[in-house]
């Protein structure tokens, strides 16, 4: 369970989040929406550890824990995955031992046997299939020379391969075809599970109609302005942020 | 069994038998006394029992460089070395094995522990002090000699300490050694001639392929010593031979001068591939200690159709003055040279390569990838010469080079010298920087930084990682990931 408790950061002494109220039970899958600027990905850097966003209030526990206390590399250890907006590449970085050694640093933080290079390959080809990813995906350097779809894609081959308690996914529809754009919603709602909960943050309800969410939160100027159900998210496609922002303002 | 692991154990069984196998360089247990004279020329020759004409060729080597002035073209700054300041011969005991681990310095210990080298070398690795010399440089090659001799001269290989080779193949001696890198050629090359000690003998007769990778383990280990090994390389006509060495050194404060020179000569359409891991003691965290290398390495491509490789993966030394070259002679010949090069703290590298076309269509190629960081200078400087009758030359150079933090220096010296019309010369450079969101991308995947840091920058050296025989490479990933140990953050 992830709770979030006033959660306050500011970037090169902006302030962005002011004040953030949200609790996501295990379970349950949260969308996050709102206009360029509100701070959406700010508050997804933020729960994942990048150091460029100074926290200046507020807590966050994920399972009981002091999440802001800990280490980009202990977050994801303990289950957290961002799924980037902008996936970095990394030439040279075969994509399969980049996950195989991300995998096998989650597995031995959890206690696991890690797994060898077979094991890995066969859980890595069966996952990528059932993406509808081909396997040469696997070969590839991580991110280099892959479409901007190819690149979400990827994202979610790593989730799907490292089994996070919490997803945050970061605009991955961004950029994304329908087709894709169905893939990537498989691939999340594949992983659901009581154990499992995701934030989804994005601009656009159409992700949201493959991966319907439990609750849907509208976030203006670093607050979350509004909350409701599945619905509200096809009330801001039809009337727009502006109409749902000045009612709540 | 592979050479490497053929190494280690043979390493074990010495640390343990209390040297059985002794050395074969059959030299007494002393030391010279500090300083360099003829008479420490002479002590050398005397100790090695060696013929009258190569005390000679010694004698000549140190009156040449007695004339000449050591170098400084180099991005290199280092105070003045003393020459009179070390013993030029350092023999070991036979008795008295390695100190008991708990007296050896946890940093060490740890370090061969994360490159995965066994306890039992870690030991002889991490040395003993000053006044129990227990293991000298020379030590791994004649063991590793010892060990594959029988098998290796069925195929008619012969692989042994060039001390060895100078008692029981002088005539192969006489004629080779010295033909590439002539006593003269300079300062360091002269010195290492005048005093070199041991160093491997290889030589692969007409059409053999040599049946396993030769491998030697150079270890400087005695205090106040400078080390000067020679390695002199010949495959016949249609021969191939890959060879490899690596070094380390122990932690000290002074610092130690090691002057090598290696000598490939590959005939007609041989092969000779030369890797190196370079993992001298590079000196503490503030430049303290740590090993000055200053190498010549050359091979000659005499017959035609033939190829010599270099590959090298520099970690260590606290200053690396290298240029491992290639002299096309044949037509049709190839050289090629792969490098890592790693420099953190306060460490200077300065080191690439010359290739010298002179035949008609030779080609070569240059791959070399620099990674500078803490507050090190990384000079890559290569030569591509094409003379006159090199019709059909070809280069393809690639110089990239990858910054760790905001106060190292990477630098791209690339001469270029063509004197035929119908030469083709390439060169691309690139310099990038370890970025932030690469290292949080990792994070994020659950990766500690310092494993972030190896992965990238094994992936961004991967292009000449691939060309180290197998174990080797393996070795250089670790080695890679803990010469950066610390650089980041």
């Amino acid at each position: 369970m992830l709770e979030i408790r006033n959660l306050q950061a500011a970037v090169v002494e902006k302030p962005i989040l002011q004040g953030i109220d949200l609790v996501v039970p295990d379970g349950e899958i949260h969308a996050i929406m709102g206009p360029n600027g509100s701070g959406k990905s700010t508050l997804a850097y933020v729960l994942s550890g990048r150091a460029d966003f100074a926290v200046t209030g507020g807590s966050v526990t994920f399972d009981g824990a002091d999440l802001l206390a800990m280490e980009p590399e202990q977050r994801a250890q303990a289950g957290l995955f961002l799924a980037f907006q902008a996936p970095v590449e990394l030439p040279g970085v075969g994509n399969a031992n980049f996950l195989r050694t991300a995998l096998n640093a989650v597995r031995r933080a959890r206690g696991d046997e890690e797994l060898d290079a077979a094991a890995f390959l066969k859980l890595a080809k069966a996952a990528a299939r059932s993406l509808h990813m081909p396997d040469d995906m696997l070969k590839r350097n991580v991110n280099v020379g892959f479409s901007g779809g190819e690149k979400k894609r990827n994202e979610v081959l790593q989730m799907a391969i490292l089994r996070p308690k919490l997803a945050i996914l970061d605009e991955t529809d961004s950029g994304l075809d329908i087709d894709a754009l169905r893939i990537v919603g498989e691939g999340v709602n594949a992983l659901r599970s009581e154990k499992f909960s995701a934030l989804v943050i994005t601009h656009h309800q159409r992700l949201l109609d493959h991966i319907v969410p439990d609750r849907v939160h509208v976030l203006a100027h670093g607050r979350i302005i509004r909350s409701g159900g599945a619905e509200l998210a096809r009330e801001l496609e039809a009337q727009g942020y502006a109409h749902v922002i000045a009612e709540a303002a | 069994m592979s050479a490497v692991a053929e190494t280690l154990d043979t390493v074990r069984a010495v640390t343990d038998g209390g040297y059985k196998w002794g050395f074969v360089t059959d030299i007494e247990m002393d030391m010279a006394p500090k300083g360099l004279t003829d008479d420490t020329v002479r002590l050398i020759s005397a100790r090695k029992q060696e013929p009258e004409w190569l005390l000679d060729w010694r004698l000549r080597a140190f009156a040449a460089w007695q004339a000449m002035q050591e170098p400084h073209w180099a991005m290199l700054h280092y105070p003045p070395i003393d020459y009179q300041d070390a013993h030029y011969y350092a023999a070991p005991r036979t008795k008295d094995g390695p100190k008991s681990l708990d007296e050896v310095d946890p940093e060490l210990l740890r370090t061969y522990e994360k490159l995965g080298i066994p306890l039992r070398e870690r030991a002889f690795l991490a040395g003993v002090e000053q006044s129990n010399i227990a293991v000298d440089a020379v030590f791994d090659s004649v063991s590793v000699a010892t060990t594959f001799r029988a098998t290796l001269a069925k195929s008619g290989v012969i692989f042994c300490p060039i001390s060895e080779a100078v008692r029981e193949h002088p005539e192969l001696v006489q004629k080779y050694m010295g033909s590439v890198v002539p006593p003269s050629d300079n300062f360091f090359a002269a010195l290492n001639a005048a005093v070199f000690t041991d160093g491997s003998f290889v030589f692969i007769p007409k059409g053999v392929a040599c049946p396993m990778e030769l491998s030697t383990y150079f270890r400087i280990n005695a205090r106040n010593t400078g080390q000067f090994e020679r390695t002199l390389i010949i495959a016949e006509d249609g021969a191939s031979v890959s060879y490899l060495e690596g070094c380390t050194a122990p932690m000290r404060d002074e610092n130690q001068l090691h002057a090598a020179v290696v000598e490939l000569i590959a005939m007609d359409d041989a092969r000779i591939k030369y890797s190196t891991v370079q993992n001298w003691y590079p000196g503490d965290a503030e430049g303290r200690g740590g090993i000055y290398n200053f190498v010549t390495k050359r091979g000659v491509c005499r017959g035609a159709r033939s190829k010599i490789s270099w590959t090298q993966v520099e970690t260590g030394s606290a200053i690396t003055w290298k240029y491992p070259s290639c002299v096309l002679q044949g037509d049709g010949s190839v050289g090629e040279f792969y490098s890592v090069a790693v420099t953190n703290n306060r460490q200077q590298a300065d080191t690439g390569t010359k290739m010298i076309h002179i035949g008609r269509d030779t080609t070569s190629t240059i791959v070399s990838k620099g990674i500078s960081a803490g507050r090190s200078n990384n000079t890559y400087r290569g030569l591509v010469r094409v003379l006159p009758k090199a019709a059909g030359a070809r280069n393809h150079t690639q110089c990239d080079s990858l910054l760790i933090g905001d106060q190292c220096g990477a630098h791209t010296v690339p001469y270029i010298e063509s004197r035929n019309a119908t030469a083709r010369v390439e060169h691309e450079a690139t310099t990038s920087k370890i970025a932030d969101d690469q290292l949080f991308y990792c994070r994020q995947r659950g990766l500690s930084e310092e494993d972030a840091v190896g992965l990238i920058v094994n992936g961004f050296c991967r292009e000449v990682l691939k060309e180290l025989p197998m174990e080797f490479a393996v070795e250089a990933q670790k080695l890679l990931a803990v010469s950066l140990e610390g650089s980041v953050g």
